[in-house]
């Protein structure tokens, strides 16, 4: 066969596959929430317990996102800048929420700050409540999403290596300037990618959040979880409502995501001509 | 001016420099010259304050200033690389060394302003200032970093390999400016090489390093032999003679001292 013949094969399977498992799911997604028409549409996302739902993802996002973004920086920059024993374990820990279960992050946090988990009787002895509650969705929710961040980090800092920042130090700077005016706008855009892919994975997160939360209508509830509560009821529509809102976001997040990849290749690129043009 | 005595430093299990002892007079323009993996970067990285010696001590005028932080040490250093900030102008690469000052020692904008061009004017890249680094030539860029060493006005310049990216011609020319800023500035200056006849062009003492010992110490004998051998009055480079007072000597009025 002709590499070109198999060029077109693979073209096509690729096509086909991507066709059938992402975008035709994702057709059924908005035809079912338009189905009933627009003023069910925005009906089922006014309804209250819809509301709370949303308003809670959002809520946990806001919480989660920052958090991640601090810790992944944090993190990105130790094992990239130091070098110390474990550092290898410890690179492949942080990628530890991808490999394990999202059930078993969950049930993780309900066996140590649940009332039966080991610091379950002193949280309950200071009216703490993490489980089935707020704080321990968020918690989830921050294991699950910890190596966004950090993980389209680590490669771009290691290319970019040390000797800006040594210079800004050489220069006087102290190491907060150095961080905000040397290696944050240095990093900027990878930030962001990384922040992005973390909201989307905060805002859909399922499995871990499940088993937190409660299922609290109304309280503990988030966008996900709803919609399987509404599915679970029969009540489709009111569903696919859901599920569109949350798909928007995903498909918004691809959308932003090129734009990042574009704007910086585009820095990149910007600089690589100039090169040529001045040599 | 600067004293190093006792100075060990291991990575790992290489030892790059075994008790080393050397010093520096003020005014003295040495070369720091070796075959890669000898120490000699090592050894400027541990002035500069860069990295930290296992043993010994290093001081700076009397000063004990082994642990002060490179930042504390206000010493001028260019990278091999020259390490220039790439997401900023060349202005604004030759001004950070102002920006980042504590607010009470930091120059105001018309002054920082003044400061910078006059460097610019200096190292011939007047009307430049809007570039990114990325649109410099290899010359130039070495000149940027040049710039913004000098702009904290140190006493002491460190340059490490300084122009071994460049071409024969262009190295030649920064050379001849090089020695010019310091004799004029009267700093204290060390450079790394790895080039003899470089060395034997720029320095007036010429200390050989192998396996983290000092192998040889010399100073050149007459200065005929040495960088005035050299057309030192066609240097072009550099636009010392205009500006160089101006922009290093003059800022007393500033607050910068």
């Amino acid at each position: 066969m002709s590499s070109r013949g198999s060029h077109l094969i693979l073209i096509a399977a690729t096509l086909l596959v991507v066709g059938f498992m992402l975008v035709l799911p994702l057709l059924v997604v908005f035809s079912e929430a338009l189905a009933q028409g627009w003023d069910f549409l925005a009906e089922a996302l006014r309804e209250p317990d819809a509301q709370a739902a949303i308003r809670l993802t959002a809520l946990v996002a806001a919480i989660a996102v920052p958090v991640n973004a601090v810790i992944g920086v944090a993190a990105a920059w130790c094992l990239t800048h130091f070098s110390f024993r474990g550092r290898k374990l410890l690179i492949g820990l942080i990628e530890l929420p991808f490999a394990v279960s999202p059930v078993i992050s969950g049930m993780v946090y309900v066996l140590l700050f649940g009332l039966q988990g080991w610091f379950g009787p002193f949280l309950m002895a200071h009216g703490v409540k993490i489980i089935f509650a707020l704080p321990g969705i968020v918690i989830a929710t921050v294991f699950v999403t910890l190596p966004f961040v950090a993980r389209q980090l680590m490669p771009l800092m290691q290319a970019l290596g040390t000797e800006e920042e040594q210079a800004a130090l050489t220069l006087g700077a102290s190491g907060w300037q150095m961080f905000t005016r040397i290696t944050l706008p240095r990093i900027r855009w990878a930030l962001l990618t990384g922040v992005l892919l973390c909201n989307a994975r905060a805002m859909g997160e399922f499995g871990a959040v499940s088993v937190v939360s409660g299922h609290i209508r109304g309280a503990t509830n988030t966008m996900p979880l709803h919609i399987e509560i509404l599915y679970n009821e029969y009540n489709l529509p009111a569903a696919f409502a859901m599920a569109a809102l949350l798909a928007l976001l995903a498909i918004a997040t691809i959308g932003l995501r090129l734009i990042l990849e574009w704007q910086g290749r585009r820095a990149e690129v910007r600089g690589q001509q100039a090169i040529w043009v001045n040599a | 001016m600067i004293e190093l005595n006792g100075i060990r430093k291991v990575f790992g299990a290489a030892h790059v420099l075994r008790d080393l002892d050397i010093g520096f007079a003020r005014g003295e323009f040495t070369a720091l010259l070796g075959r890669s993996g000898s120490g000699k970067t090592t050894l400027l990285r541990l002035i500069a304050g860069l990295e930290q010696p296992d043993a010994g001590r290093i001081s700076f005028e009397g000063q004990d200033c082994t642990h002060l932080p490179p930042a504390a040490r206000r010493i001028g250093f260019v990278f091999q690389s020259y390490a220039l900030f790439g997401h900023m102008s060349v202005f604004e690469n030759i001004a950070f060394g102002l920006r980042v000052r504590p607010r009470r020692l930091r120059p105001n904008e018309a002054e920082i302003r003044h400061r910078v061009e006059t460097l610019l004017s200096m190292i011939r890249l007047h009307g430049l200032g809007d570039r990114l680094p990325a649109q410099l030539s290899g010359g130039q860029r070495q000149r940027v970093a040049l710039a913004r060493a000098m702009a904290i006005e140190p006493q002491i310049l460190l340059l490490d390999e300084p122009f071994g990216a460049l071409d024969r011609e262009v190295r030649e020319e920064l050379r001849l400016a090089l020695r010019d800023l310091h004799d004029r500035l009267g700093l204290t200056t060390v450079f790394v090489t790895h080039d003899e006849e470089e060395a034997h062009a720029l320095a007036d003492r010429i200390v050989v390093l192998e396996a983290g010992r000092m192998i040889a110490d010399r100073r050149q004998a007459g200065e005929d032999q040495g960088f005035d051998g050299l057309q030192r009055r066609s240097s072009r480079a550099f636009d010392t003679t205009l500006t160089l007072e101006k922009a290093i000597a003059a800022p007393a009025s500033t607050g910068l001292r």
